[in-house]
């Protein structure tokens, strides 16, 4: 029988997130390179889109049920998938670097004897075994990584892999109750933040610096934002001061994103800036200094005034939105 | 209580990296070291939790590292902390390697509340704190960025994509902290003075096997400088049009 890798899928409010849908294709890629089996699991209540995974073509998912596991629960969402991991003989666990992957990860890993490597953006296998690249200081430089374990957990890096939809569409979903769960740490409450996407989820942000002169100028951020369906994001000067939540900073000390699309408005480009974004496929940066740093990485740039800039380009994309 | 606080010295965040001779790690020739910022926050939270529950209990600084670490020991002792431990290393280490040397020191300090950062900025795993956790049998909570400890209970709230979670645990625990989380003390000139004066107990690391290993270190591919388009809104139809066209993201 061909080892197994477990792709765990997360759930929120009872919806698989997209990251779940790049897992399962990462872990069905993984496995027929290194000639596995790969199969998917799920902790939580009511799903309603797990037959979606089935459009990812993986064939078997295990859903882990208890009405008690509707919210994430560290200890019982590892006892669960520890106790499925072991009952399949699971040799490789993959998990989305996401909040939750970050957290339950690490003690999935020490609980099954693994290894664990952590925030992974590519995977190859053309030694025969695989080799894991990660980035390090803040994405200054990566490194390639091996396992010494014969158990291995690893953890995918979120909007890297791309989901791959396939054909084969028929999933075995089996429902598994969960008996008394381990409720030892659990989440009691979650409290939704105020914007209405989080720049760790986004495929678009447009984020403003210093350069917005003051708090009650990010509408025009919010506007072109808007226009694009993108994620409001700041620098830690901006937050600093108070004038955003600190939900939206971006880089070394606040969160690490890769959109498809970063515009960078009146910041500057620091280096601790550019650790959380710089990995994001096309950057737009608006800076009335040609020379600042931003425009270094930055594919396209427009090196003016925010204020000339940024309504005549939230103008324009809505004018090509419609048309 | 004795309260533990993992504390790791690390680059500093506005280094410039250059791969090292052994093509494994950076040159560390013109670096500068600091404390790990986010243990800063760790640091704080643990004195805070001190003076909460009173003089009794006290603060434990525990690294594994290099002697070079000690400045960083030195430094959460002028902060406040009581005492420091530096366990000796001076190779190279996995996560789980240095999770269980940290983890033997904190069961043998009998300390029952672990501070640490959620991440260290040189490696960016973000994994120390869960793998002591397990490896001890305590709870875990991670990214934390508002606490409050009761008896043998803690509710903390930690940010998660899209919002933050209220986290119900019990202790003995490990915590790792997010900056939003205090406001990290600067150390007086007396809490200089008598840090020199404080212990950093000095004993090699346990042994541990490596679970993962470095093969290699590289620098990303290095960007093409991109086109600055103009200098005002009339270069906005041609950025719209590239975004569209070329760079297909629209
Ligand atoms: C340990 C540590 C961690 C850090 N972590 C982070 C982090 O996570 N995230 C982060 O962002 N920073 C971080 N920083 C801070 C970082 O070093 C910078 O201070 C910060 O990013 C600067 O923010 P800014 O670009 O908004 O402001 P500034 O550097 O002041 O830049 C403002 C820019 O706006 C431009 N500008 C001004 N007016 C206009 C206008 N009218 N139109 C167009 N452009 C205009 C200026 O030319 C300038 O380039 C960290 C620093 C340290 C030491
Ligand atoms: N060598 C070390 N010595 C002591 N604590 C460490 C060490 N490395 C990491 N830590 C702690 O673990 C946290 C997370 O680190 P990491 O998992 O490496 O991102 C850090 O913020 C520190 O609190």
């Amino acid at each position: 029988m061909a080892n197994k890798i477990l792709a765990v899928l997360e759930q929120r409010d009872g919806l698989l997130k997209r990251s779940a849908f790049e897992t399962v294709s990462v872990a069905n890629k993984l496995a027929s390179e290194l000639n596995l089996e790969a199969e998917a699991v799920v902790v939580g209540n009511e799903i309603s889109n797990i037959n979606d995974v089935g459009n990812y073509g993986i064939s078997k998912v295990a859903h882990l049920k208890n009405a008690e596991l509707v919210n994430y629960s560290s200890s019982g969402y590892r006892d669960a998938i520890v106790n499925y991991a072991n009952e399949v003989d699971a040799d490789y666990i993959m998990l989305a670097n996401t909040s939750l992957g970050k957290d339950l990860a690490p003690r999935l890993a020490v609980k099954l004897g693994a290894g664990c490597l952590m925030d992974c953006v590519k995977l190859d296998t053309s030694s025969g075994d695989l080799t894991a690249t990660r980035p390090v200081y803040a994405g200054k430089a990566l490194v390639d990584v091996k396992f010494n374990s014969g158990k291995r957990v690893i953890t995918i890096r979120p909007n890297v892999f791309k989901a791959q939809p396939s054909d084969n569409s028929s999933v075995d979903i089996t429902v598994k109750e969960v008996s008394s769960p381990n409720l030892k740490t659990r989440v009691v409450e979650f409290k939704k933040s105020e914007g209405k996407l989080d720049v760790a989820e986004a495929d678009i942000i447009v984020s403003g610096g210093r350069g917005m002169k003051g708090p009650e100028n990010f509408y025009l951020i919010e506007e072109l934002a808007d226009s694009l369906g993108a994620a409001v994001g700041a620098s830690r000067a901006v937050v600093d001061a108070g004038w955003r939540p600190h939900g939206e900073q971006v880089g070394q000390t606040g969160k690490t994103v890769s959109p498809s699309l970063y515009v960078a408005c009146g910041i500057s480009g620091a280096i601790q800036h550019l650790a959380g974004m710089s990995s994001s496929k096309y950057i737009v940066a608006i800076n009335k200094d040609k020379d600042a740093p931003i425009f270094n990485i930055a594919d396209y740039g427009i090196a003016g005034d925010v204020f000339d800039i940024l309504p005549a380009l939230t103008e324009e994309i809505k004018k090509v939105k419609q048309g | 209580m004795k309260i533990a606080v993992c504390v790791s010295h690390v680059p500093d965040t506005a280094t410039k990296v250059k791969i090292g001779e052994d093509g494994k790690s950076i040159d560390p020739n013109g670096v500068t070291y600091v404390i790990n910022p986010y243990d800063e926050y760790a640091v704080e939270e643990a004195l805070k939790t001190k003076e909460k529950i009173g003089d009794d209990s006290e603060v434990i600084i525990i690294t594994l590292g290099s002697d070079i670490s000690k400045e960083s020991i030195r430094k959460a002792l002028a902060m406040g902390a009581d005492k420091g431990v530096l366990l000796k290393e001076d190779n190279q280490r996995d996560s789980f390697g240095i999770a269980k040397a940290l983890a033997e020191e904190i069961k043998s300090q009998g300390c029952e509340l672990v501070f640490c950062g959620k991440q260290s900025v040189d490696y960016d795993n973000s994994i120390i704190g869960q793998l002591i956790a397990e490896l001890l049998g305590y709870s875990c909570v991670t990214v934390v960025v508002e606490l409050t400890i009761d008896v043998n209970k803690l509710t903390a709230e930690r940010e998660i994509e899209g919002g933050k979670e209220i986290v119900e645990s019990e202790l003995p625990a490990v915590i790792t902290t997010q900056k939003g989380l205090n406001e990290p003390r600067y150390a007086s000139l007396k809490g200089i003075m008598t840090a020199k004066k404080k212990t950093i107990e000095e004993k090699p690391a346990v042994d541990s096997i490596n679970l993962t290993e470095v093969l290699r270190m590289h620098l990303p591919p290095s960007k093409q400088t991109g086109r600055i388009l103009g200098t005002d809104k009339s270069a906005v139809p041609e950025l719209v049009k590239l975004l569209r066209e070329e760079a297909k993201v629209l």
